[in-house]
């Protein structure tokens, strides 16, 4: 199913007088800043880094000198420092206040992860110095897999992709791999995906040629045996699920689900970017679960960094083990810790090939790591219970006002709610979320998953403490109350104390501007 | 533990409020004999420092590339990152914020997105570029796809040249695609007939320069022969800095042109996170994966920024999408974007003259060595040396053992072609003058004692 | 006189003899928001009745176009290319996508009419 949901991207058009009562000369206010973009204050004569002239040289370049330096200007240090300090100051992040962003995780992202992943030992190294040079990066590597396997319950794991999405990747080419060295590549041609799944999960299957078969989504925001028995059959390859899934909610039915996919032929694919509900309580490889990938900056605290960098390690079965990528770590003979990097041989000899360069995403391993030495496996299950338990008690404070699509009842580590309690009252999901900022929040998830009318999913973590939820909980109720009274005011036009206010997406996208170009002079 | 706020009380009146008298209760829907009843046997909490001792200890146990004279590449590069674009990187809003999705309280990193994309697309010298790729071996497999979308054709054909976890990446994500990708032959001399393999069912061409050997390679007759065919030409460039001192792929009239970010601003970080950069013509936008961020104006009128062109992507298309990905490089575009404006062009155009000048020096004094010839007419940073009838992977074990950092070997990335015998040797602005005279000195050493036995 | 009849996907044909012009209703183009971009088929491409005929953007969604009867593309509307407002604007007039040459009159009778449409329309509140 695409997504369909449209909903307005024009800007609302506010009174001009409001614009006037925030005048200022420069356009500042106090410490929110203006600031241009690098190109229209930088020029070609300053430059923020001194470089000396290298002694004569006799240039090698055949004929494909650069005739000129690319036409980019510069900032000096100071000023490379205030602009980006600017725009760093129109962000918010969890280190400004809680984001309940469903199905991102937004935990606190530790700063002795960063100081970890900084030691010149794992920062400046290699990846294809001689393995001798490098037994502690491998060794890191082996931990991680370790713990990954222990939480799991799981046999394998992969630690290559760079992203969840690109774990998806790796884990339905393993099950494609594994079909076809079982002769039935040609026929078994099908994914099932359920209609409340993240777009990466279809998108993952269309890309490797599979055709997605929708499972319906049922009144209770549960995928049900029956629906998924009768879709299944010879030509069915796999079942891409979320656990708990995109609603919030432990899949009741997912050791059955399991069981019959696989008596059919089929293998188990999770999603698991929710994994952050049972870290420590239940082992995915208990439900019958095949290939999982984890999200490291989700559930093991690596920052999100503005959308990135990730890490998507997946965890495999002993079905699908022997079809993994290279490059993978494995103890030699000698007790060394050695890099097998060839598919096709040895140790590799059914490899599905290879996802990426290099060996995979070493920052964000030795942060999750710092991760899991901190906490411990019982610090892990206590998160993942705080988790739970925040989710609950945020759904619990909002029942009365708000509308919850599956009724009352608990939830794992996100609520979920949609905007039936809005009808009559003229006002959306989007209008909750513009006004939330004005708050001092970010918005929670909205418009996801596309099964539920203007969804609001909300996922505190583990990392807010009671205080901040008390104050999350007193303004939502506040915005619930204003709208239903009809205090369309405070929506309309939301948010207003932000850098800027609601931007025009519509325009972005009929006359895309993505580049700076240097204005012409006007003739 | 110092990471979670809830007191044991706090749990008590929150599980009141809920309306049940333990936590368990809330894992109800979990299957009871599945819900694990202890913790997973795993080492007990640790705190702040028993994780510095212990990582620690690992993080000792490898040879750091600045604490030896150091020479690897093979598209990963160790460039001198000013303090300034890891200290920036660090700020809260920066590391701790998500993805742009709500632009009114995201617009630093959409503002430094849409000045990275400028730069990306001005030293590609195309039209258009994304706000970024996991690295740069999937940006390419991600250009063949697009190529196919494009001309509708699916047989992709890979230039000898091309770094060999590029083609294997290609090969795995195109080849499950239900692509048929043509790879020559590891081309060390640069003398492969790429435009013979161009015919009516080809794709694209992916040619990168400088190429694995370290070879520049000329992409103009490539991209004009690829044109009359309706062939794209993809070009890819792993060294970054090599934009500062060589004709742009896009001036040489590629198609799409992909690279590894990593040069400019990011660590070695034993192989990631780095950051993929993906430009294009801009007729080709719409076929583009990933991220882009485009300028508008707010309700007020003020300029802005925003992720637009999104019904390209997963979230919208599900399984129609341009590409599955989602989280891309973030941090990693800020480092670039950060080092990028300290340099300009012209701070680059010197530094990539520093790091030419350097491989040359170098190169001179190993090409004066006995038995080592440096095989290239032409290169950036990067050259192949062949160390007559020797392994050359034998050569770099005991060159680290007197501790130097000789380079790459051949044969770690293209075991098993007959290339046993041929060094990648990279040299960037951190090599000294004492660093290439430790490398020719143990060279030298080297070759004496293998020769001796 | 066009005879127009609807899908339930809020498609309408407008009918004149064995050309239907094909479009999105305006309940759909509501639904949608800002339309930024149609992607429209090759003059010439022959569909079945169902078949993704087109794709209809805004910037938070994406709608497959279903072609409502069998038949030959032997028109598109170029101008909805270059503005997609237009479809917003007049849907069922100057935004029109596509001209089909309908291959089988008999699947018309399939579809909605105008009256049923609307009560359609009504359920999905």
């Amino acid at each position: 199913m695409l997504n369909r949901q449209g909903r307005p991207t024009i800007a609302a058009g506010d009174s001009p007088a409001s614009a006037a009562e925030h005048y200022t000369f420069t356009g500042n206010r106090a410490l929110q800043q203006i600031e241009p973009l690098l190109f229209e204050i930088g020029s070609t004569e300053r430059c923020g880094v001194d470089l000396d002239e290298p002694a004569p040289f006799t240039a090698r370049l055949g004929a494909l000198e650069a005739a000129a330096p690319v036409d980019l200007p510069a900032l000096s240090e100071p000023e490379t420092m205030r602009h980006f300090v600017r725009l760093s100051q129109k962000n918010y992040g969890i280190d400004t206040g809680m984001f309940p962003l469903g199905s991102c995780t937004m935990k606190h992202n530790p700063r002795l992860n960063e100081r970890m992943a900084r030691l010149p030992g794992f920062a400046d190294v290699h990846p294809l110095q001689p393995v001798a040079t490098v037994q502690g990066a491998l060794a890191v590597m082996d931990q991680l897999a370790h713990w990954l396997l222990t939480l799991t319950g799981m046999p394998a794991v992969a630690l290559s992709p760079k992203a969840g999405a690109h774990g998806e990747l790796l884990g339905l080419m393993a099950i494609k791999a594994a079909i076809a060295a079982r002769g039935e590549g040609e026929t078994r041609n099908v994914v099932l995906v359920p209609e409340s799944a993240h777009g990466t999960n279809p998108a993952t299957a269309a890309l490797l040629g599979f055709r997605v078969k929708s499972v319906p989504a049922r009144d209770d925001g549960a995928v049900h045996l029956d629906d998924v028995v009768s879709l299944l059959g010879p030509d069915v390859a796999a079942i891409m699920l979320t656990n708990p899934n995109t609603c919030g909610l432990f899949e009741p039915q997912i050791v059955e689900i399991a069981a019959a996919l696989h008596a059919a032929g089929g293998y188990f694919y999770c999603d698991g970017a929710n994994f952050n509900a049972i870290v420590g309580k239940v082992r995915p490889g208990d439900l019958g679960v095949d290939a999982m990938h984890i999200n490291l900056h989700k559930t093991f605290s690596t920052p999100h960094g503005g959308g990135g960098p990730g890490a998507g390690p997946v965890v495999l079965s002993e079905l699908l083990a022997p079809f993994a990528p290279v490059p993978f770590v494995r103890k030699g003979a000698d007790g060394q810790l050695t890099l097998v990097e060839q598919a096709g041989e040895g140790e590799a000899a059914r490899a599905f090939g290879r996802l990426t360069a290099f060996h995979g995403q070493m920052g964000m391993y030795v942060r999750a790591l710092s991760f899991m030495l901190s906490h411990g496996g019982e610090g892990l299950r206590q998160a993942s219970e705080d988790a739970v338990l925040s989710a609950n008690y945020v759904r619990a404070s909002l029942a009365d006002l708000l509308t919850a699509p599956f009724g009352d009842r608990p939830c794992m580590h996100e609520a979920l709610f949609d905007d039936a309690w809005l009808k009559d009252t003229g006002l959306t999901t989007l209008d909750i979320a513009k006004a939330l900022i004005d708050e001092g929040f970010h918005p929670m998830t909205v418009y996801f998953p596309l099964v539920v009318h203007g969804a609001m999913l909300i996922e505190p973590t583990e990392s807010e403490s009671k205080v901040s939820l008390d104050l999350f909980i007193a303004a939502m109720r506040d915005l619930a109350m204003a709208a239903k009274r009809g205090d369309a005011g405070r929506f309309t036009g939301a948010p207003r104390h932000a850098p800027l206010r609601r931007l025009d997406e519509t325009r972005a996208a009929r006359q895309p501007v993505l580049r700076w170009t240097r204005p012409q002079p006007v003739a | 533990m110092r990471y979670l706020p809830l007191s044991g009380a706090d749990r008590e009146i929150m599980l009141a409020r809920i309306g049940v008298s333990a936590v368990d209760a809330l894992f109800a829907d979990a299957p009871s004999e599945c819900l694990r009843d202890q913790a997973p046997d795993l080492p007990r909490r640790k705190g702040e420092m028993a994780v510095e001792r212990a990582l620690g200890q690992l993080a000792a146990r490898n040879v750091s590339a600045g604490s030896v004279p150091f020479f690897l590449g093979a598209g990963a590069y160790r460039h001198h990152v000013p303090a300034t674009v890891d200290h920036l990187i660090q700020r809260s809003e920066f590391l701790t914020s998500y993805t742009p999705y709500q632009p009114e309280i995201a617009q630093g990193t959409l503002q430094y997105l849409f000045e990275f994309q400028t730069q990306v697309a001005a030293l590609t010298g195309m039209e258009v570029a994304n706000a970024s790729m996991y690295d740069g071996s999937t940006a390419c497999a991600e250009a063949v796809l697009m190529a196919q979308r494009i001309t509708r054709r699916k047989r992709a054909v890979l230039s000898g040249g091309l770094h060999p976890h590029y083609a294997q990446v290609t090969r795995t994500v195109c080849g499950f695609a239900g692509d048929s990708i043509s790879s020559l032959p590891p081309d060390v001399a640069a003398s492969e007939d790429i435009i013979s393999q161009i015919g009516p069912d080809t794709s694209c061409v992916v040619v990168q320069s400088p190429d694995v050997f370290g070879n520049l390679r000329d992409l103009a007759p490539i991209a004009e022969a690829a044109r009359r065919a309706g062939a794209l030409l993809v070009a890819v460039v792993t060294e970054a800095v090599s934009f500062g001192l060589l004709t742009s792929p896009g001036a040489q009239g590629a198609d799409i042109v992909v690279a590894e970010g990593q040069s400019i601003g990011n660590a070695l970080n034993f192989g990631g996170p780095y950051v993929g950069l993906f430009a294009a013509r801009s007729k080709f936008v719409r076929q583009m994966p990933g991220r882009l961020c485009g300028e508008t104006v707010d309700a007020e009128g003020r300029r802005g920024f925003v992720l637009t062109l999104s019904a390209r992507e997963q979230h919208i298309r599900r399984d129609k999408a341009t590409s599955n990905i989602c989280t891309n490089s973030g941090l990693c575009c800020l480092a670039f974007t950060i080092h990028m404006t300290l340099l300009g062009g012209h701070g680059l155009r010197q530094l990539a003259r520093i790091n030419h000048a350097n491989a040359v020096a170098l190169a001179d004094r190993l090409a004066a060595l006995p038995g080592v010839t440096v095989l290239n007419h032409s290169f950036f940073n990067e050259f192949t040396v062949k160390l007559a009838g020797r392994d050359a992977a034998d050569v770099v074990e005991r060159l680290a053992a007197r501790g130097v950092l000789g380079g790459v070997p051949v044969s770690r990335l293209l075991p098993g072609a007959g290339l046993d015998d041929l060094l990648l040797v990279a040299s960037t602005e951190v090599n000294t003058d004492e660093d290439r005279a430790a490398l020719a000195d143990a060279l030298a050493a080297v070759l004496g004692e293998i020769a001796a036995c | 006189m066009a005879d127009t009849r609807y899908t339930k996907d809020h498609e309408y044909i407008q009918v004149t003899g064995d050309i239907g012009v094909v479009g999105i209703t305006d309940y759909a183009q509501q639904q949608l928001g800002d339309i930024v971009f149609v992607e429209l088929p090759e003059v010439g491409r022959s569909f079945g009745k169902g078949d993704e005929a087109a794709v209809v953007e805004s910037v938070k969604a994406a709608s497959e176009i279903y072609a409502p009867v069998g038949g030959e593309v032997i028109e598109v509307n170029a101008a909805i290319e270059g503005e997609p407002a237009v479809v917003n604007e007049d849907p069922t007039g100057r935004g029109w996508f596509l001209k089909l040459r309908v291959a089988d009159a008999a699947e018309l009778g399939d579809l909605m009419d105008e009256g049923a449409y609307r009560q359609y329309v009504a359920t999905l509140g």
